[in-house]
């Protein structure tokens, strides 16, 4: 494995463009899964999928096993899945309650904050061997904190706070959970984990592109905009046929009402996007009357319009979460392999609000992020010709220059493009990139 | 009219997975009822569509939209298109219905897609409801269950 140093990385990000190699070399990517999700906050779950002591869910940071767990103190902790004796993943369902974990092989039993209770045979082990030392245990990830139900992890025993990570971005996680009436969300209904033989790094890359839909969905455009329109809309299709239309919509709209905002450590998002009235026509449709009903009832109506107004599309948080609140959708990217990624995608129910706005959140996960989605399948197939076409040794440099000269500051410590087609949000994770990539090192240097 | 036969189910359903490996999308098409849905579930003995999602959950106005996206010259997923063998198999009526309302009719499904050098096997268990129309039969919804809903899935392009 080539060992990089700090002045190598920095020559691979440049203003506006990005060297190949980021994509296309193996110690890349074992650096970056040391560096970058062995570092930074990742994203591991929500407090309502283990709401009560002994709920556990299986989750990952990159490609390692990792359990959430309620344990007895109320606390949230995140182990990992190893037993201590020999290494075999203890937990083996995906979800479920438990008042201990024991492992398979030979009964080695932890308590739920991975601490080990008991374990057979253990007169004449040598004097270094201490069952009551955390390192004798299902380890505990060092941190992990929370922000309004969103729970994160960092590897790292230290560094910034989750709150100092996220800064004006937990304004987007807000939005997330004010939404709902009662002012709490909850997962539900399922999960969507597809997959794409090509670099995690695409993913985000791809979110906040305003400049990729007329092209890359070209297929979906056309055949939802051929779609006759029929009295009154079908409640599971309509939804659907409206995003689709609207991908297409032309340059003009892109430059002239949709806005990308960006800010410190590579989070961004879309904003000034989604008209309620254009895509789900909202105003006619009676879920969503009776939702805002439900919402002003409970928040007040001045408050009610203040969350709906913030208008906001994809938010991205750096290195491998995105989520969009108006339809209360959430990815996860998992890197595997250099060439290989799964995206587990989540949905979240309102609390409060009438059953028929999650029906709408489901049939919009369906078709733009399902796994058989008329739109995101396209979305797939060039994640996939990018791994291929990477492989051809041609361009040396991917340029990422887009709007790079029109780019303005942002009031609230961030960066923001002239218009959404800007590629100031992909410019932003490199920065971020090159900032986790080398400041390990620098510390390791230190430390020698 | 008559009750629908396991033969006359077989034959409809063996003319359906051709329709399909053949890529006749919209003669496929013509084989739903203006009502019909359309439903790969994601999780198995998933009991509804709408709290729960789906792999895909087509309603007529999405079939129509799936079908017209699939003969669409700039549809990525699709170049170089997919050829899919099936086989339909164990085809059993569920349960006898008076005429002019639906059977169901239980089947499974192994199909084998093939694109770009890379083979994928696909099995579950389908469920028809069938009604008579004319001289023939139609489907007033189909379901699909995979053995692998649950798991880490590239795009599904190709109906099954």
């Amino acid at each position: 494995m080539t060992a990089y140093t700090p002045a190598e990385l920095g020559q691979f990000v440049q203003p506006g463009r990005v060297h190949r190699s980021l994509y296309t070399d193996p110690a890349i990517f074992e650096l970056e899964m040391e560096r970058i999700f062995g570092q930074a906050w990742i994203y591991v779950g929500h407090e309502s999928q283990v709401t009560r002591a002994g709920d556990y869910v299986a989750t990952a940071i990159a490609q390692k096993p990792l359990l959430l767990v309620r344990h007895s103190d109320g606390k949230i902790y995140v182990l990992h899945n190893q037993c201590a004796h020999r290494g075999a993943m203890v937990v083996a369902a995906e979800r479920g309650n438990a008042s201990e974990f024991r492992c398979c092989y030979h009964g080695w039993t932890y308590n739920t904050d991975g601490k080990l209770i008991s374990a057979p045979l253990l007169q004449g082990y040598p004097g270094h061997f201490d069952p009551q030392d955390p390192r004798t245990a299902m380890v505990q990830v060092p941190r992990v904190a929370s922000y309004r139900g969103f729970v994160f992890a960092s590897l790292a025993p230290e560094g910034p706070s989750l709150e100092s990570f996220l800064g004006y971005m937990t304004t987007s996680l807000d939005d997330m959970v004010d939404r709902a009436p009662d002012g709490e969300i909850e997962v539900a209904g399922g999960v969507f984990k597809h997959a794409y033989n090509a670099n995690w790094k695409l993913y985000l890359e791809n979110l906040c592109d305003a400049a990729h839909p007329i092209f890359v969905h070209q297929s979906s455009i056309e055949a939802a905009k051929a779609q006759p329109d029929v009295p009154p809309p079908s409640a599971a299709g309509e939804i659907a046929i409206r995003q689709m239309r609207q991908n297409g919509a032309p340059y003009s709209f892109w430059e002239s009402q949709v806005g990308i905002w960006t800010y410190p450590n590579g989070h961004s998002f879309l904003g000034d996007y989604h008209d309620d009235a254009k895509l789900v026509a909202a105003l006619k449709d009676p879920a969503f009357r009776d939702y805002i009903a439900a919402l002003e009832a409970k928040q007040g109506k001045e408050r009610a319009k203040q969350i709906l107004e913030v208008r906001r599309w994809n938010s991205n948080i750096y290195p491998n979460l995105s989520f969009m609140s108006q339809f209360q959708q959430l990815r996860v990217v998992h890197p595997v392999a250099l060439n290989r990624t799964v995206v587990y995608t989540y949905n979240f129910r309102l609390k409060g609000a009438p059953e028929k706005m999650f029906e709408q959140t489901i049939a919009f996960a369906n078709v733009v992020n399902g796994t058989g989605s008329l739109v995101l399948t396209d979305d797939l197939e060039t994640y996939g010709r990018i791994g291929t076409g990477l492989m051809s040794g041609g361009a040396e440099w991917l340029q990422i220059g887009r709007g790079f000269a029109s780019d303005l500051a942002d009031e609230h410590g961030g960066r923001r493009g002239k218009n959404s087609t800007s590629e100031i949000f992909i410019r932003n994770m490199f920065d971020a990139w090159l900032g986790l990539m080398t400041a390990a090192t620098a510390s390791a240097e230190r430390a020698a | 009219m008559p009750e629908l036969t396991e033969a006359e189910a077989r034959r409809f359903l063996l003319q359906e997975a051709r329709l399909l490996d053949e890529a006749r999308y919209e003669e496929w098409l013509a084989l739903f009822m203006a009502d019909a849905w359309y439903w790969v579930p994601s999780q198995p003995e998933q009991k509804s569509p709408l709290d729960t999602v789906s792999l895909i959950y087509d309603d007529r106005r999405l079939m129509e939209t799936r079908v017209r996206r699939l003969g669409n010259p700039h549809m990525h997923a699709q170049q170089p298109a997919s050829r899919t063998s099936r086989i339909v198999a164990n085809v059993t009526l569920e349960a006898t219905n008076p005429p002019e309302q639906a059977a169901a009719v239980r089947s499974k499904l192994l199909m084998v897609e093939f694109r770009r050098n890379e083979q994928r096997l696909f099995a579950g268990t389908c469920l028809h409801r069938l009604v008579r129309a004319g001289d023939g039969l139609k489907i007033a919804s189909k379901r699909v269950d995979l053995v692998n809903c649950e798991g880490e899935l590239e795009g599904l392009v190709v109906p099954f």
